[in-house]
């Protein structure tokens, strides 16, 4: 059997941001598929938002995350099929929450897309996906945020005012967090750095300290 | 409503809403509504034919249930069926010669009660050759209306004093029409319908007079139904009961299987199409892994999206059968306009039957078809939102296949009701498909070794059309066989018209005259001699009932063969001749010397067959009141299209001689010498002629029309095709749109790009159509010489229109499906890939 991940201990307080770095092939992203419920180990535990989720069935994890967890990924993720707002929508609408047209269009304001609303993916720019995406992920107030190499797909310029957004509105929901990235800059800005290497935490800084 | 209830309505309203805007469910919702289109066309269409038959049915009867006896009947009947809110109307008919003046005529004499008919109208005029009116109501007390036949037999008109037995009646109208006069080459005497009131002034019942009583009962089905069981109980021997069921099998019979055979050409389309839906159902399931990843990573339970699925198939089904059933409505409006002819009359609106036939057949479609896919991707692991190479678990093809067999059994068993007859016909659909689809393989597989044969456009048209391989050989079938009918139809059809109408001589007999009487006969040699009309043979026809064979009761046998149990229930026609017909040729037995005196029946071959006879079996005949047996002694065949007169059973000279004949005959009047028929039936009015030209033109025409009507159903299994090469074109569109964009890349001009996809679409229509050409070949030969017995000839005209139409009509097609999806500008393709 081939072990991708091993011996990671790690926990992430409330409203802490943290970064996971490494190589291609280190393990971040499964690492991130596990944290979020989207797989799980065949060893070892996880607890998310105090509900232990490596003993939960798909289902479970699925109505957890309806409730706690927001994602913003590389490759954007939007539905060709449907505009920006309806985009925006679509978490709301899984959750069976009211006035789902209300806060997504207020969550386009945040992001500055509210005049873009009416758009489909293929009609937006690289950048505008990913605010798109960002308010997506922002709608439905989640504890945990966790952005896979969100400026992967991005020029640095792009980049930079998509991590200024999603910074600023981490730190004005409070929200915690998690973020697997390459680019060390990015890294920086997390209140913490883990390392890793082969499939464990090599070492971890404080986000400040961040080096190569 | 539950939150989870509301959830899920309110995400499956959503996404079917974007998906139908997006574009994404136009070839599903297409394909959904050409079989629902097709299938309730044909339904509501035969659903309307059904009705108008079983009204005819029952005018043809006169009521819904008629008792007959030849004894009188009890009154007791008519009070039960008073009691169940029916009515019921007596009917008494016997023979009686009827006086008016020097002259008299025999008639059959109906005395009717009031409420007569119970079912239909009769229709009279006030004088001879006047204008006809529908009517009400019967002759009143003292009066008698007479059909136009039995008033010029006496030679009057109305307002005469007629005396039928021992009654004087004022003859006030001219009967034209009752609907219960059925319909028989060789009818009885003509009728005179007085009231039942005179019936005992007449003094025509007596004992050993012919008298057969009828009681009449009409009402609400259902309370006929009720009746009816009742009534079966109690009916004394000699007593019979016949409902609509019961009357014109053959109209019933033919007309429900024309009904099915509409429904299972329609259920081709329904096939065709369900393939299509099959194949746009896998390419949304394939574009919808995403979403599904991303909803689930959001939170959605894999029960939410499962449901959600579900829910989205079904409104899809309701809207695609309430949509389809109106476009159904439609087409039948359009099948009946093409069909009036041969259905002949108004028709009744058609009940809501075939529209649950469309919800059914939009369900078992989306189930069977769409369902396993829409399942599979709801299995799509949330992973895939960060690793795209996750795929769902794969679709296990032994449960699509299950579930869609199980769909189409599902509407087969609804259509036809008959579990035998739809395994049959399974089994024979699944041959077919196979034979079709394993030619189309071949085909499909046989052009490899042309890739070489041209430039770069054809090489690469030629290597799409193989590497999809599937889907060529899906579209080949479909348009092949919708080529196939259309051909069959057009082509084969006036083909062998022409070869039969070729196949009758020039002078081939065009008027048939019947009900000469035997002292006629001599005259009326006399009066075509004159005119220089070639003499026809005039044959002797007695009427008789068979009542034994081999000295066992008819009536009380039953025959393997339902048509030999309808030959075996009715009168038949009798003849004598001392030589054979030069159209009739003895395939088993001996024939009688033209001298000979004996007992002795000659039978034909199809005719004994269904009665189960051999030679050497004893016949029994009851003609006019007395018994006459014969030998069977050989069987014929008979040319029945040569137009002359033939008989199912021709005896030996003498043995009919005693009992009271009729004459007919047939001969050819040339289009100049039309006016002799004129005089003919001016010196003989008695006799009836038929004009066999008329009747043949009137064949003709009906045929030309039901075959329209075929047609106009075959047309939906072009657009099931239409559609299924549409679906096809869709589902490889995402990688047509990159393979065009890399060869316009590389530098292959647009123009270039289209004729590579030209050439992939021509193909196959030129496949189809070799494939249509083939099978219609087949189709013609196998009719030709095995049903109608005539040359086939091989046509280069067939084997030219196939593939030409099929290259033109795919081609076109093809191209137009996919010229958008070629024509993208490169630069946006391979940025967006």
């Amino acid at each position: 059997m081939l072990t991708i991940l091993d011996n990671v201990s790690l926990e992430v307080g409330h409203g802490e941001s943290i970064a996971i770095v490494g190589a291609s092939g280190a393990g971040k992203s499964t690492l991130l598929g596990l944290l979020a419920g989207l797989d799980v180990p065949s060893q070892g535990e996880i607890w998310l938002a105090e509900h232990e989720i490596t003993s939960m069935n798909e289902d479970g994890r699925a109505a957890l995350r309806a409730n706690n967890v927001g994602f913003v990924f590389q490759s954007f993720h939007l539905i060709s099929s449907l505009t920006a707002l309806e985009n925006v929508m679509l978490p709301l609408e899984l959750a069976g929450a009211e006035h789902a047209a209300d806060a997504a269009l207020e969550a386009l304001r945040t992001v500055g897309l509210e005049p873009r609303k009416g758009h489909y993916p293929h009609q937006l720019s690289g950048g505008e996906k990913q605010r798109v995406a960002i308010a997506r992920a922002f709608v439905v107030k989640p504890e945990v945020l966790f952005a896979d190499e969100p400026t992967g797909n991005l020029d640095k310029r792009t980049g930079d005012t998509v991590i200024d957004l999603l910074f600023r509105m981490n730190e004005d929901t409070r929200t915690t967090l998690v973020l697997v990235t390459h680019d060390i800059s990015l890294a920086a800005r997390c209140d913490r750095v883990l390392y890793m290497e082969a499939g464990r935490i090599d070492r971890e800084s404080a986000g400040r300290d961040a080096v190569h | 409503m539950s939150h989870e209830i509301k959830t899920t309505v309110h995400l499956a309203v959503r996404l079917l809403a974007r998906d139908w805007r997006a574009g994404e469910l136009s070839v599903l919702v297409i394909a959904l509504l050409v079989a629902v289109t097709a299938l309730t066309g044909v339904a509501f269409l035969t659903d309307r034919v059904g009705q108008a038959v079983e009204m005819r049915a029952a005018e043809s009867l006169a009521a819904d249930l008629r008792l007959g006896s030849a004894q009188s009947i009890d009154d007791a009947y008519e009070a039960q069926a008073g009691q169940l809110g029916l009515e019921t109307a007596r009917v008494t008919t016997m023979p009686s010669v009827v006086f008016a003046g020097e002259s008299n005529t025999l008639a059959a004499v109906r005395a009717v009660t009031e409420r007569y008919p119970l079912r239909g109208r009769l229709k009279t005029s006030e004088r001879l050759l006047g204008e006809v009116n529908v009517t009400q109501g019967i002759p009143g007390p003292g009066e008698a209306w007479a059909s136009p036949r039995l008033m010029a037999r006496l030679g009057v008109d109305t307002g005469t004093e007629l005396e039928v037995g021992g009654a004087q009646l004022k003859l006030s109208r001219v009967l034209d029409f009752r609907p219960d006069e059925g319909w028989s080459f060789v009818d009885l005497a003509p009728t005179l319908l007085i009231n039942e009131a005179d019936l005992e002034s007449t003094q025509l019942i007596q004992p050993g007079s012919r008298v057969s009583y009828q009681v009449l009962f009409a009402g609400k089905r259902a309370e006929i139904d009720r009746f009816k069981p009742l009534l079966e109980e109690q009916i004394a021997d000699g007593e019979n009961l016949r409902d609509i069921k019961g009357t014109n099998p053959q109209i019933r019979s033919s007309m429900d299987r024309s009904g099915r055979f509409l429904n299972l050409a329609s259920l081709v389309s329904v096939l065709l199409a369900a393939v299509a839906v099959a194949m746009a159902a896998r390419r949304y399931s394939h574009r919808h892994r995403d979403r599904t990843a991303l909803m689930k990573c959001m939170g959605a339970s894999q029960s939410l999206i499962f449901r959600s699925s579900l829910l989205q198939l079904i409104i899809l089904a309701v809207a695609g059968a309430i949509v389809g059933a109106i476009l159904g409505y439609l087409a039948q409006l359009g099948l009946a306009w093409l069909m009036r002819d041969l259905i002949g009359q108004s028709l009744p609106a058609p009940g809501m039957q075939p529209a649950i036939l469309g919800l059914v057949t939009a369900l078992s479609i989306l189930g069977g078809f769409a369902l396993p896919d829409l399942m599979q991707m709801g299995k799509t692991p949330p992973l895939r939102v960060l690793r795209q190479d996750i795929e769902p678990p794969p679709l296990r093809y032994g449960i699509s296949w299950l579930a869609g067999v199980a769909a189409v059994l599902v509407l087969l068993l609804w259509i036809m009701r008959d579990t035998e007859l739809v395994l049959t016909i399974f089994a024979g659909a699944a041959v077919t498909f196979l034979t079709l689809g394993v030619i189309g393989w071949l085909l499909v597989k046989s052009l490899r070794g042309f890739r070489g044969a041209a430039g770069v456009a054809w090489r690469y048209g030629l290597a799409n059309l193989a590497r999809r391989g599937r889907e060529s050989v899906v579209q080949i079938v479909a348009f092949g066989l919708g080529l196939m009918v259309l051909l069959l139809l057009s082509t084969v059809r006036t083909q062998l018209m022409d070869t039969w109408r070729q196949s009758l001589p020039d002078n081939a007999p065009n008027q048939f005259l019947i009900n000469i009487q035997p002292h006629e006969v001599d005259a009326m040699a006399d009066f075509l001699k004159q005119r220089q009309i070639q003499l026809p043979d005039f044959v002797p026809l007695v009427r008789a009932r068979m009542t034994t064979i081999n000295g066992a009761d008819v009536s009380q046998m039953t025959f393997e063969d339902p048509q030999g149990e309808r030959w075996a229930r009715r009168d038949s026609n009798l003849s004598w001749t001392g030589q054979l017909q030069a159209d009739n040729r003895i395939v088993d037995g001996d024939f009688w010397a033209p001298d000979f005196s004996g007992n002795e029946v000659s039978v034909e071959q199809d005719f004994g067959r269904e009665l189960g006879l051999s030679l050497g079996d004893e016949l029994g005949f009851d003609i006019a009141g007395e018994t006459m047996t014969a030998k069977v002694t050989s069987f014929r065949t008979v040319e029945w299209d040569s137009f002359s007169p033939n008989f199912f059973m021709v005896f030996s000279p003498g043995v009919l001689e005693p009992y009271p004949a009729t004459y007919i005959t047939s001969l050819f009047v040339d289009e100049s010498e039309r006016g002799a028929v004129l005089d003919l039936m001016r010196s003989f009015p008695s006799v009836t002629a038929i004009d066999l030209d008329a009747v043949l033109s009137q064949v003709r025409d009906v045929m030309d029309k039901a075959a329209l009507a075929v047609q106009a159903v075959f047309v939906f299994t072009l657009l099931a095709g239409l559609t299924v090469l549409w679906a096809a074109v869709q589902s490889t569109s995402d990688e047509r749109r990159y393979e065009s964009a890399m060869l316009r890349t590389f530098g292959a001009s647009k123009k270039r790009v289209l004729s590579g996809a030209a050439t992939e679409f021509i193909a196959i229509g030129l496949l189809a159509g070799l494939l249509a050409s083939a099978g219609a070949s087949l189709a013609g030969y196998l009719l030709a010489t095995r049903l109608f017995e005539l040359d086939y000839h091989f046509s280069l005209m067939l084997w030219l229109a196939g593939p030409l139409a099929g290259m033109l009509f795919v081609g076109a097609s093809g191209l137009a499906a996919t010229w958008r999806v070629i024509t993208h500008a490169p630069v946006n393709v391979l940025r967006t890939a």
